[in-house]
């Protein structure tokens, strides 16, 4: 008895150095209107000026909504979405709700972290089991964050940077991405639940990479997350987000928005593993994944990069950009991404050159298998006063099978005569020839498949963190598990 | 090490092999001959365990274990090396890569150690000289953007890192002109030895020039109809194939037959 007393001011006591917001638990009614967006920002105690600027996005928003605005240029299908039909705000659910012990956890979804190598404790905490081995990693990471502090790097929920540094925050919010962006992120603007929030100051390289040990906080990412990064002149920093292991949720619709700020000097590393639910066989459920990313190379010989393994969600929509801004300013661009089953993919990158002597990789490596449908679409634009920019796009596919598709947008739009700009395209097929000559040599039919599929990928992961990388590839193995033969 | 008895095969409900019977003893090197769609490519590839061919009647005793019985990356790891006629690319996989995966799933498969990079990488840079390959090409990915000549040597190299105990090389001289031709025959000679047999597949003589075989069969719509010593290459040489034809024709099923056996022999490598 007391000791679940006791396992219960620990899981209120998680919230306080978590990334949850700590509020008691409540009911919203479905739908949207000012009286919700007010209703939210007051929940997190918010100042006026950030209310404010939630009811500016939702106005937009509204308009967006009665003029039919929702973006259908991308290649993607779903039924009509009642935004009416959301619930827009719902307190974090209590570890206590939670299964009371892996046994009781779906024996499919443990089997799964069985074979992504996901240590015991971290399967514990996915799978949201109410147990002491969660708290370990909490205090790890609580441990971490003081030591990030004493060098100045402010990391912590948005919520609590809204609190805590309302100047930062105020500064730069929307900044990279404005309200009025698009019709996502407009909502995204009004509804935000939390997300997280990193600073780092000058002249600071931060010594790890961020979030490997937060990451079990994000079982409890929300719906409609946030997240801004700025790292000041002469700053690196690296940061992961999200996770290899299938997650739980049960709202479909994820419209997040992640801005970053890379200063002059300063390096943004950004690497996303996105394996949200993507739905059964028959396309059944499944998470849809709008979101908006785009990173701001703002100062002189900045650098942003961005890496993703896409290999969950029913619906991927997603575009992470750069805005080379500042003279000899470098974007970058590498992603996997996977679609098994009914899964659709629309994912690619925007470089607006901007600055002189602008540089942009682009490198795009699609899978489809199964009925899986995956289109790279990008934007290269070279501005008139972007002299002498340069970039470089490589978009291949993979097919598996003869079900599945891979297609190919790419737009050039170049103002200035001085740019120099390259694209190659691939697309080839995992044949049983290929597999047939794998095994002749002695490589089982499913490590053959494997082979195949991280060679096509090498380039991209190999700009991952090492430790994600492994994971990565132990990742698009079990995604694709079967597609073959 | 090898026997072949009564083998029948076939694709798509159509019959290519007859009724094979082949022995073939360590140490030996058997030559296969017959025209385009006679059924030798079939046959290499039933042997190293394409599924794409049905065995419908017929055994196969490799090493005195049932060959048929195992899986292809089972055949392979016991010593079944095929030198495919048409070596399939790969974009992507690292050559080196995946060579090194071949010869330790062998290693791993006898109870030896793995090679690790170092020691693989040095007796590769060996190995390849005797079929003068650049290190370049072992840089690229599997077989990509590879000439006709260097998937054959490619192959030929394959064979000597993953040492065999019976090659089949399909066809390894299509293709190829006449100073590959010596290259890869030095690569093959090289090879021969007395615990080893190797199966050339081919339909012409001149790379028995080279390679000189200890028994020579001529197929023909899926049955070896003629065996005897290397002078029987040059006999074909001499007078063609015709003659087998003429002799084994017999009317329109075999017409037919011969027909498939084309397509499928084409298929089966491509």
């Amino acid at each position: 008895m007391a000791k679940t007393e006791l396992d219960s001011e620990l899981v209120g006591s998680e919230y306080k150095y978590g990334f949850v917001t700590d509020i008691e638990a409540e009911h919203v009614p479905p739908g949207l209107s000012e009286d919700v967006v007010r209703l939210i920002s007051a929940k997190k105690d918010e100042p006026e000026w950030l209310l404010d600027w939630r009811l500016r996005a939702y106005r937009y928003w509204t308009k967006l909504e009665k003029s039919e605005a929702e973006p259908k240029w991308a290649n993607v299908h779903y039924p009509p979405i009642d935004y009416q039909d959301i619930i827009y705000y719902s307190a974090p659910k209590s570890r206590k709700d939670g299964p009371k012990s892996l046994d009781e956890v779906d024996p499919e979804l443990l089997a799964t972290y069985d074979k992504l190598g996901v240590p015991l404790h971290e399967r514990e905490a996915l799978a949201g089991v109410a147990v002491d081995s969660v708290f370990d990693s909490v205090s790890v990471a609580t441990t971490f964050k003081d030591k990030l502090a004493e060098m100045g790097i402010i990391f912590c929920s948005f919520s609590e940077a809204v609190r805590e540094h309302p100047e930062l925050v105020r500064q730069y919010l929307g900044s990279v991405v404005p309200y009025s962006d698009n019709f996502f992120a407009s909502l995204n603007s009004a509804v935000f639940s939390d997300g997280s929030f990193c600073y780092v100051p000058k002249g600071v390289r931060c010594p790890m990479e961020l979030s490997t040990y937060f990451r079990i906080n994000a079982a409890q990412t929300g719906q409609f997350e946030r997240t801004l990064i700025v790292a000041d002149a002469g700053s690196y920093v690296s940061y992961l987000e999200g996770c290899t292991a299938p997650m739980r949720d049960e709202n479909q619709l994820h419209a997040a928005v992640v801005e970053l700020v890379a200063l002059e000097d300063a390096q943004i590393k950004y690497s996303t593993v996105q394996n949200w639910y993507p739905g059964d066989k028959d396309g059944k459920g499944g998470i849809y994944n709008f979101v908006t990313k785009r990173g701001k190379c703002a100062g002189r010989n900045s650098k942003i990069s961005w890496t993703q393994v896409e290999t969950g969600s029913a619906i991927t929509w997603k575009y992470p950009s750069c805005i080379l801004q500042g003279d000899d300013s470098v974007g970058e661009f590498y992603s996997v991404a996977v679609t098994n089953n009914r899964q659709q993919a629309d994912t690619g990158t925007k470089m607006l050159h901007v600055g002189r002597n602008t540089r942009s990789t682009i490198i795009s490596k699609g899978i489809s298998a199964g009925h899986g449908q995956n289109s790279y679409r990008g934007l290269v634009k070279v501005l008139k006063g972007a002299d002498n920019a340069r970039n470089y796009s490589q978009c291949d596919s993979l097919l598996m099978g003869s079900e599945c598709g891979a297609h190919t947008f790419p737009y050039l739009e170049v103002k200035n005569n001085s740019a120099h700009i390259e694209h190659e395209a691939s697309t080839s097929k995992i044949g049983e020839d290929q597999i047939f000559y794998c095994r002749q040599r002695g490589i089982k039919e499913e490590d053959a498949v494997s082979m195949i599929v991280n060679g096509f990928c090498r380039e991209v992961f190999r700009e991952l963190p090492m430790e994600f990388a492994v994971e990565a590839q132990r990742l698009l193995d079990v995604s694709l598990e079967g597609s073959v033969g | 090490m090898l026997e072949v008895r009564n083998l029948h095969a076939r694709v798509e409900g159509k019959e290519i092999l007859r009724g094979i019977d082949l022995i073939v003893k360590a140490g030996e090197v058997h030559a296969i001959m017959g025209p385009n769609g006679s059924g030798k490519s079939t046959l290499a590839q039933v042997l190293a365990g394409r599924d794409t061919y049905e065995v419908t009647d017929g055994e196969v005793l490799y090493k005195g274990e049932d060959l048929l019985e195992m899986a292809p990356e089972l055949r392979a790891v016991e010593g079944v090396f095929l030198g495919f006629q048409y070596p399939v690319e790969i974009p992507g996989l690292n050559s080196l890569y995946f060579l090194r995966a071949a010869v330790n799933a062998a290693r791993a498969h006898r109870g030896e150690e793995e090679l690790d990079a170092v020691d693989f990488m040095a007796l590769a840079k060996e190995r390849m000289k005797a079929v003068e390959m650049g290190e370049d090409l072992l840089r690229r990915p599997v077989n990509a953007g590879f000439s006709g000549g260097e998937k054959k040597r490619a192959e030929i190299f394959q064979m000597t890192m993953l040492e065999p105990t019976l090659a089949i090389l399909d066809e390894t001289d299509s293709g190829l002109d006449i100073d590959a031709l010596k290259v890869v025959s030095h690569g093959i000679n090289l090879f021969r030895g007395p615990d080893r047999a190797i199966i050339l597949v081919t339909h012409y003589q001149r790379l028995l020039n080279y390679v000189v075989p200890d028994v020579v069969h001529v197929i023909h719509n899926g049955r070896l109809v003629k065996s005897g010593g290397k002078e029987l290459a040059r006999e074909l040489e001499d007078t063609g194939y015709s003659w087998v034809e003429d002799a084994a024709g017999k009317g329109t099923d075999d017409t037919m037959g011969q027909r498939t056996g084309y397509a499928a022999d084409r298929e089966g490598g491509a």
